[in-house]
């Protein structure tokens, strides 16, 4: 009898769709998708006398655009080339990793701080020297590397508990009245209390734990009680973690699942757009988030937006401000020609410091720079984050840049759900935040 | 006619070959040099001999992710071609529809995994909310009956349609002889049709055996590996350790585990072959 189907033939191109696909999964230099590339060569023709080029792969896709305008307005005042590329959402490692390989690599790219710095300082060049670095405000906004400086933050951000005016005053408190854990506590208990009163579905905006969300808890709310224990320990950056703070940790993410618009079972499925709408249609008073997140709440009104500190109950917080600090970090190529380096650095000590940068970084991209020259921006949020500082409350660094990998943020995250759900107790994620921190110290770093 | 083409073989069999080795050789030959590399980027690699091996072996989260593949391998390779060979039998029977329930069977196959795995996702903890359980990203065991579930009812339907051809080539006369003979339909499924329809089972044992092994887009989809990488499966495993980690020695690692993997999926695909293959017979 003949068979139906040829099974040897079959069987062969299965195998070898197969082991294709099994080699797709070590793919090392895999292409990836870049959002968008643009080049403004309006120059190239009449390239300037030393001949360098700009290639910046952009890590933030929000700001594209204006990148691009930037750039070709640059390209036609100096006639050098630059090209922007953007990579696109949660893809920048991968994407500059394949970059880097090409023979035109980029000659900018960013890092997200001393453990993403870990990665790629084989190829950062020394802007110890640069004009860029002698701009800079205030040093502790440069990473460095023993006296060389691999890699400058150009942009600042601010987060904290953003909450909604017109509610917070309908339930009858100010700003003023919250100036600790124990006042916030306090109001949020008492709206919570009195949500079907005040139409409103909960004091705090769901504390989702899906991946768009989670890491609000797991990497912006953990930075408190690290930068706390820094603080008691005087230190910057530890192989080992105390945890000190973790019972202020529990404290204030108790309050966020208990006082909140849904039931702490269901928050592992909770997004990070579920948050922002309740927020913005109003159910919820309070919303942990930073000054990035202005475009989707400003329906709200300029006005209605203000911001607290995240107190989580330490002496002395009544005059801890805002939680600012960087994780976009600037690096230049090592690898790249001189010409091209010369050309990098000419261009981004443009972008801080001429006139029609700074007014681009901060009215097109909204962006807070640390550099003597910057422009104010328009974001609300980022003048309530000024005006913690002009009051002489203590910004709390970004400590949380110093956290020993991405494993143990995901870790954390996952020992957090576990305990909102009641799956898992507090002691896993106090061993989570202890215990895994040496480990994963080890593992980055042994 | 023989001379011209064996003069002329290298325009039809060079093409191919050319992409094979682009895609396939030189890729695999890069990748197994890597697997002994310490490199962030290809350019700028160091070798460091068997380190890269003997960190996947120390790595628990691999041996974990193993196990966990292997159960899911041999719970969905049974269940699938169990139930698409018990669809096949009763679609093969001539009852009306039969042509409109093979289309329905056979769509979610077309549908891509990730969006399946964020669909059955939003569908599951719907259901376990409501029966008060713990949602799939919280209990690693609900997502291993989760990815089950959600691969079920992908794969059911494709393996079906090969069963079914398998069926509808078992001739007639043989069936009747038996019938005649005095069979049961029983016997007749046992004696006749799985004997002679061994060519598809061998086929869709194998496919199922390799796509359970290499699933990837599901599990991404599905439980992300949550908890804490209980739920993570091999291809996410080597995933993770070469994105999700920072610092140059991942990517050895993650390159090697690669490697590992690969070995693991061919011996696994041989013996499987070999042993189905050996119960073929011809009618």
């Amino acid at each position: 009898m003949k068979k139906m189907i040829s099974r040897r033939n079959f069987l062969k191109a299965a195998g070898a769709v197969s082991a294709a696909g099994v080699l797709a999964a070590c793919g090392s230099s895999s292409n990836s998708t870049a959002a968008s590339t643009g080049s403004s060569t309006a120059g190239s023709t009449t390239a300037s006398a030393s001949g360098g080029k700009v290639y910046y792969l952009n890590f933030k896709p929000e700001q594209d655009e204006a990148w691009q305008n930037l750039a070709a307005a640059y390209t036609e005042s100096t006639g050098v080339p630059v090209t922007v590329v953007t990579a696109a959402a949660n893809q920048y490692e991968t994407t500059l990793m394949s970059e880097m390989e090409k023979s035109e690599a980029p000659t900018l790219f960013q890092v997200n701080g001393p453990v993403g710095l870990a990665n790629w300082k084989d190829y950062c060049y020394d802007l110890s020297g640069s004009a860029l670095y002698g701009e800079l405000t205030s040093d502790s906004f440069a990473l460095k590397d023993g006296d060389a400086v691999p890699a400058i933050a150009y942009v600042i951000e601010t987060y904290g508990i953003i909450y909604n005016k017109e509610l917070l005053t309908a339930a009858g408190y100010a700003q003023e009245d919250i100036n600790s854990f124990a006042t916030l506590k306090a109001a949020a208990d008492d709206i919570q209390a009195r949500k079907d009163e005040l139409g409103i579905q909960g004091a705090f905006t769901s504390a989702g734990m899906d991946s768009s969300s989670d890491w609000r808890f797991k990497t912006h709310l953990a930075n408190l009680p690290i930068y706390y224990e820094y603080k008691a320990d005087g230190i910057s950056s530890t192989p080992a973690i105390k945890g000190t703070y973790l019972d202020n940790y529990k404290q204030i993410f108790d309050l966020y699942i208990t006082d909140s618009t849904c039931d702490p079972t269901v928050l592992a499925s909770k997004t990070g757009n579920d948050a922002v709408s309740e927020f913005v249609n109003k159910q919820a008073v309070f919303y942990q988030n930073g000054t990035w997140a202005y475009t989707d709440i400003k329906d709200l009104g300029d006005d209605n937006l203000g911001m607290l500190p995240i107190y989580i109950g330490v002496d002395g917080e009544e005059n801890q401000g805002l939680c600012t600090g960087s994780e976009n970090y600037w690096c230049v190529n090592n690898n790249s020609s001189e010409e091209d380096i010369q050309a990098t650095l000419d261009f981004i000590y443009w972008c801080v410091s001429s006139e029609e940068g700074t007014a681009a970084m901060a009215d097109d991209m909204g962006f807070v720079i640390p550099f003597k020259k910057a422009k104010a921006p328009t974001n609300p949020l980022n003048a309530i984050a000024d005006e913690y500082v002009a009051e002489g409350k203590t910004p709390v660094d970004w400590c949380f840049s110093t956290m020993p990998s991405e494993e143990w943020k995901n870790m954390l995250g996952s020992a957090l759900t576990a305990y909102a759900a009641g799956t898992g107790t507090w002691d896993d994620v106090v061993s989570a935040f202890v215990d895994n921190w040496a480990t994963e110290y080890q593992l980055a770093n042994g | 006619m023989q001379k011209t083409i064996s003069k002329y073989w290298p325009v039809f069999v060079l093409p191919t070959l050319l992409a094979f080795i682009i895609g396939f050789i030189w890729p695999f030959i890069w990748g197994v040099y890597l697997s002994f590399q310490r490199f962030t980027t290809v350019s700028k690699t160091t070798f460091v001999g068997l380190d890269n091996y003997i960190r996947v072996f120390q790595d628990e989260t691999f041996t974990h992710a193993f196990w966990f593949t292997a159960a899911f391998t041999v719970v969905s390779t049974i269940l699938i071609n169990v139930f698409a060979f018990a669809i096949a039998l009763v679609l093969t029977r001539g009852i009306r529809g039969t042509n409109l329930f093979r289309t329905v069977y056979f769509m979610p196959n077309l549908i891509g995994g990730i969006l399946l795995g964020y669909i059955w996702q939003i569908l599951l903890n719907g259901v376990l909310a409501n029966l008060g359980k713990p949602l799939l990203a919280l209990d690693e065991h609900y997502g291993f009956i989760g990815l089950v579930i959600l691969m079920c009812w992908q794969q059911i339907g494709y393996m079906m349609i090969i069963y079914i051809a398998g069926l509808q080539s078992v001739p007639n006369d043989l069936i009747e002889a038996a019938k005649i003979d005095g069979a049961t339909s029983r016997e007749i499924l046992f004696k006749i049709k799985v004997p002679l329809v061994m060519p598809s089972i061998t086929i869709c044992t194998f496919l199922t055996l390799t796509n359970s092994f290499k699933l990837f887009d599901q599990n991404v989809a599905l439980t992300g590996g949550e908890p804490s990488n209980l739920s993570e499966m091999l291809a996410l495993n080597i995933y993770s350790t070469f994105y999700g980690r920072s610092g140059a020695q991942w990517k050895g690692i993650g390159q090697a585990k690669a490697v590992v993997f690969f070995l693991i999926v061919v011996v696994i695909s041989l013996v499987q072959l070999r042993f189905t293959r050996s119960k073929e017979v011809q009618s």
